[in-house]
This record gives C-alpha cells, sequence and structure tokens, in this order.
C-alpha cells in the first residue's frame, strides 16, 4: 500500500511513452542534421506534442502532491519538474533561430537530454521508497 | 540545397548555435544543482558546493560570450572555456586523487563522469569553435 514505486505519478505509460517521443524525435532530427536539413515540421510537431505529455505528466504529478503524496527529494524533483516543461519550448525557438541542419542538431540534443531529466523526475520521486 | 556557409564568421550562428544550446542546458543544470545544494545544506560540502556555483556562472556567461558574437563577447567566451578547460581537468584531478577534497558530487568531479564527461568536452569544443571563427567579420 506504501509502494513508493508502484503510487509513482511520474513513472506510468505517459512517463515512458516521453521518453519514447522525445527519443524518436531525438532520431528524427539526427537524421535531418545529417543530411544537411533544416528543422522540418516533424520535429516542430515532435516537439509540441512532447510538451504536451510532459505538461500532463507535470499535472499528474501536481495532482499526486495535492491527494497527500510527497516526492522523496522535493526541491530537486520541482527543479526538474519545472526544467523539463521548459526543454521543447527551448529547442522550438533555438531551431526557428538557425534554420539551417544545426537547427535539427539543437532540436536531437535536446530530446536526448528530456529522457534523462524524466528518469532523474522518478528517482527524486522514490527516493523513499527505494 | 547549397547550404551556403555563414558570410561573417560569427560565433553564434552554425554550430555555434547548438553549442550556445548545450552551454545553457548545462547552466541551467549546474545552476539548478548549486542553488539546491546551498539552499539546502551548505555545510556538508562547502567548497564542493561553491564550486557547483562557480561552475554554473561560467557557463553562464560563456553561453552569453558566445551569444553577443562581438569582439567583446569572443574575448569572454575565450576566458570562459579556459577557465572551464583548467577547473574541469584539475577538479577531476583533485576528485580522483583525494576523494575527501570533494565529500560530494560537483559538476566536474571525476571529469564530469556524472554528465557523461560532456563538460570535459564542452570547453574544448568552445576553444575549437572560437579559433574556427578567429577571423573577425570587421
Amino acid at each position: 500500500m506504501t509502494s513508493a514505486a508502484a503510487d509513482s505519478p511520474v513513472d506510468g505509460l505517459l512517463a515512458t511513452a516521453s521518453i519514447v517521443l522525445s527519443l524518436l524525435v531525438a532520431v528524427w532530427a539526427l537524421v535531418a542534421a545529417v543530411r544537411h536539413r533544416p528543422p522540418d515540421r516533424v520535429q516542430f510537431a515532435g516537439l509540441a506534442v512532447l510538451e504536451v505529455a510532459l505538461l500532463a505528466l507535470g499535472v499528474l504529478a501536481l495532482v499526486a502532491v495535492g491527494g497527500g503524496d510527497r516526492p522523496g527529494e522535493p526541491g530537486a524533483f520541482y527543479g526538474y519538474l519545472a526544467t523539463l516543461v521548459c526543454l521543447p519550448p527551448l529547442a522550438w525557438v533555438l531551431a526557428r533561430m538557425e534554420p539551417t541542419r544545426w537547427g535539427s542538431a539543437i532540436v536531437c540534443a535536446v530530446c536526448l537530454v528530456a529522457p534523462v531529466v524524466v528518469v532523474r523526475l522518478q528517482q527524486t520521486w522514490e527516493v523513499l521508497g527505494g | 540545397m547549397v547550404e551556403t556557409r555563414p558570410a561573417r564568421r560569427a560565433t553564434n550562428a552554425g554550430p555555434g548555435r547548438l553549442l550556445i544550446a548545450v552551454y545553457l542546458l548545462f547552466a541551467i543544470a549546474a545552476t539548478s544543482r548549486a542553488g539546491l545544494q546551498i539552499a539546502t545544506k551548505f555545510d556538508e560540502a562547502p567548497v564542493a558546493y561553491l564550486l557547483s556555483a562557480l561552475a554554473a556562472l561560467i557557463y553562464i556567461v560563456a553561453a552569453v560570450g558566445l551569444a553577443r558574437a562581438g569582439h567583446t563577447g569572443r574575448r569572454v567566451a575565450l576566458a570562459c572555456c579556459s577557465v572551464e578547460l583548467v577547473g574541469v581537468v584539475a577538479v577531476g584531478i583533485l576528485s580522483v586523487v583525494d576523494k575527501d577534497l570533494f565529500p560530494d558530487e560537483t559538476v566536474w568531479s571525476q571529469f564530469g563522469s556524472g554528465y557523461g564527461y560532456i563538460p570535459l568536452v564542452l570547453p574544448v569544443l568552445g576553444l575549437f569553435w572560437l579559433w574556427r571563427t578567429r577571423r573577425d567579420p570587421a
């Protein structure tokens, strides 16, 4: 009943889907960068969907907190959460500023960082649950 | 079709923009980490946490220097990348030789292994990029 892992709001289907989606966008953007292509619609659409997924993840976490659950390391958890939802917009803005292959490279880099932050989010929630 | 080489050899376009993006990510990571550590458990390892804060500051200033791209910006970026390289190598060596010196992890501990060794690669890329764009546009 107190199993932290099972109750974690950031360790479910949505989190996994976010990680997979982010990595897919990263691969797509990498291919574009290698082929000297600027960021295309697929990349921007991918970033938009990723942002929606991450915001939903954040809402899930806040709902869980509202329901009385607490992250293991609150400071780090909220820090990672705030950073996470800023990543796709950051990639979007920089990619818009750089309509060359390097814009695609930026999208790739940011989409490789996002999954790491999701995993850190899960770790900082579960510290107490082991 | 043909990817035109930027006429101006600015530090804030093309590959430079990717570099700035990565610097921004590290600025965010190091700033939040240092801020949290200093706010919640400064007494545990003051040296390590102050070092994290210094690293964070350097990442921010380097990103701004590269983004500004002017003469001053280049100098600022050059200084930051140099300090960063010296810092990550020195702290890397010290943290391997004498673990007690840094009881808690910093961005630069073990040559930045906690961050995929990117802290070690980043200043080298920064210096290389500054060298590649060394011919001043004006």
